[in-house]
């Protein structure tokens, strides 16, 4: 089934991580087995990256302790060697990372050389976007990152309920759009033509982290934007060329939007406030973070929308 | 097919998805045959117990709900007539399988409200979902909204009258009853329907498999009129009627006594 749900606010920063985890909780009954965030902060001139050194379903044996530490060490002496500067350096769990880099090289070579290492994942590159997924529910992720003071002004998120593969960190949602900085995206539905699809990015050089299927829409997207193309032409060529039942939520750096496939197979409610627009599956999640009565509907079929910050 | 018991059931609420077992709150503000109650801190479970309650032993026949909060399921069920207002929003499967009661709802509702409704009225002031009305059977359902897609899917009776547009494959296999359209309907209106007539006051993308233009008849007109008379709707519009093409299924061609038995 799985729950989506967005949010962008045009009057400035606000606490996006406490409103993205109350929408996401009320969506618990969705999606129990992962809970995702992007949370796109105000840009800084330093590259903000999230990693794992290590996944769920990676062995517990007495070594894995052992193994943490010589990741961390690895991705750290990785980046050294790449002139990335390592301006702050964040540990959110046993596994999972938070850097700032002063770097402006190319973003793949970081990602290349620390996902080169064995169990290393990088969750999201960029100058704004942070993406945080983990088991659980939105609270349970919400207290293990600390993501209820986190500050900004649009953010997307999913609970997973796990049908196409694993649950794992790998599985969950969103997807950073690898290798196209600060690009995230959100899915609820079945793409048909995965495989097909799959093929031609990879043929493209692109790497893929998981078997998921959501997983190729932010990297197309993020390759018809590199080629000119704007995030509304982008999402609009997808209702053509991704089959399937969908309903996705897409963000970058400075916007957020929807597309709905052309049977409207999934849903969405969306409300469109003078200073925020706020999108769930649910509408109870957009009753989460506003406690006023409020006009809200149902984007059609084949419709797709964007709204910058 | 396997039960939800056993290790399933546990599972299941080891994640923590089952709404615990609850009794009657017993909170509502009853006055001769009103009663209100604040919703807002309550379960599904419990705004539905409370609910049967007030009609069933209390002799409630007028339940003002506030604070629905778009919680799922509400006010399924009801097989008495009485008057039932939401002071907000109903989230998905509202007024399910009801047969009599006549429910007001102040705000919008999620998808599929009103499936199996029997008898009774419905009217939304805000926006329906998709799949409104699905398998609906008898009743009026208003919706001053617009409708989501697939709107009156397996509708075998009633109305569905919305004052804005629907989405894709309203009416989709409908089987007898009317859906009045104000606005637009998008593409496959009607798709593989046996029977009933929908009418659309807009345009249509595109008409669905076996889905034809129909004959207009005075009958009609009075069937809207009133319609829109009863429910206060100002002046109908022109419409377009579309019936069955009898192409795909064809009723008339079966004995009396077999097409009491498909319908």
């Amino acid at each position: 089934m799985c729950g989506i749900a967005g949010i962008i606010y045009k009057d400035g920063e606000h606490n996006i991580g406490q409103d993205m985890t109350r929408m996401l909780q009320s969506m618990k009954h969705r999606g129990p087995d992962s809970t995702g965030y992007a949370l796109y902060a105000k840009p800084t001139e330093h590259v903000v990256m999230r990693y794992t050194v290590a996944n769920t379903t990676t062995p517990r044996d007495y070594e894995f302790q052992g193994r943490l530490k010589r990741n961390r060490a690895e991705v750290e002496s990785r980046l050294a060697r790449l002139d990335a500067k390592i301006v702050s350096n964040e540990k959110e769990t046993d596994y999972a990372f938070r850097v700032t880099l002063d770097y402006s090289g190319d973003l793949k070579q970081i990602a290349d050389q620390i996902e080169d290492i064995p169990d290393c994942e990088v969750l999201s590159l960029g100058h704004s976007l942070e993406i945080i997924k983990d088991l659980g529910d939105a609270e349970t992720v919400c207290a293990q990152y600390h993501l209820d003071t986190f500050s900004g002004t649009h953010a997307i998120g999913h609970v997973r309920m796990a049908t196409e593969s694993d649950v794992d960190i790998s599985g969950a949602h969103p997807y950073w759009a690898y290798p196209f900085s600060d690009i995230a995206v959100v899915h609820n539905g079945q793409l048909t033509n995965y495989f097909q699809w799959r093929r031609r990015l990879e043929r493209s050089g692109h790497r893929f982290n998981s078997e998921c299927d959501s997983e190729i829409i932010a990297v197309y997207l993020a390759e018809k934007m590199s080629e000119g193309m704007s995030l509304e032409d982008a999402m609009r060529l997808s209702l053509d060329e991704l089959d399937g039942v969908f309903t996705y939520l897409c963000v970058t750096a400075d916007a957020l939007g929807m597309a709905k496939d052309e049977m409207a197979a999934k849903p969405l409610v969306l409300f469109e406030g003078e200073n925020m627009i706020v999108m769930a599956s649910e509408e109870m999640a957009i009753r989460a973070i506003i406690d006023h009565e409020i006009d809200t509907y149902d984007p059609y079929e084949g419709e797709v929308m964007v709204w910058t910050r | 097919m396997d039960a939800i018991t056993g290790e399933n059931q546990i599972v299941y609420d080891a994640r923590g998805l089952v709404e615990p077992d609850c009794e009657v709150p017993k909170i509502s503000k009853i006055d001769g045959e009103k009663a209100t109650f604040d919703a807002l801190d309550l379960t599904t479970r419990q705004i539905n117990l409370e609910l049967r309650w007030l009609i069933n032993e209390e002799g409630v026949t007028d339940v003002t709900v506030q604070n629905p909060g778009a919680k799922h399921s509400l006010a399924v069920g009801l097989l008495t007539r009485c008057k039932i207002t939401f002071e907000g929003s109903l989230g998905y499967f509202g007024c399910g399988i009801i047969d009599g009661p006549e429910v007001h709802i102040k705000g919008r509702v999620g998808w599929s409200a009103c499936e199996n409704m029997m008898s009774g009225t419905v009217v939304v002031e805000g926006n329906a979902g998709s799949l409104t009305g699905a398998a609906m059977r008898g009743g009026d359902l208003i919706v001053k909204g617009r409708l989501g897609a697939r709107s009156g899917i397996d509708q075998k009776g009633g109305l569905i009258l919305t004052m804005g547009s629907v989405g894709a494959n309203t009416g989709f296999m409908m089987q007898r009853g009317r859906q009045v359209i104000v606005g637009d309907a998008g593409h496959g209106l009607g798709d593989s329907m046996y029977d009933g007539i929908i009418y659309v006051g807009g345009t249509v993308r595109s008409l669905g498999v076996d889905c034809v233009p129909g004959e207009w008849m005075d009958s009609d007109a009075e069937f809207i009129d009133r319609k829109f008379r009863i429910y206060d709707l100002g002046t109908p519009p022109t419409f377009q009627k579309f019936v069955c093409g009898k192409k795909l299924h064809n009723y008339d061609n079966l004995e009396a006594s077999e097409r009491k038995l498909v319908l």
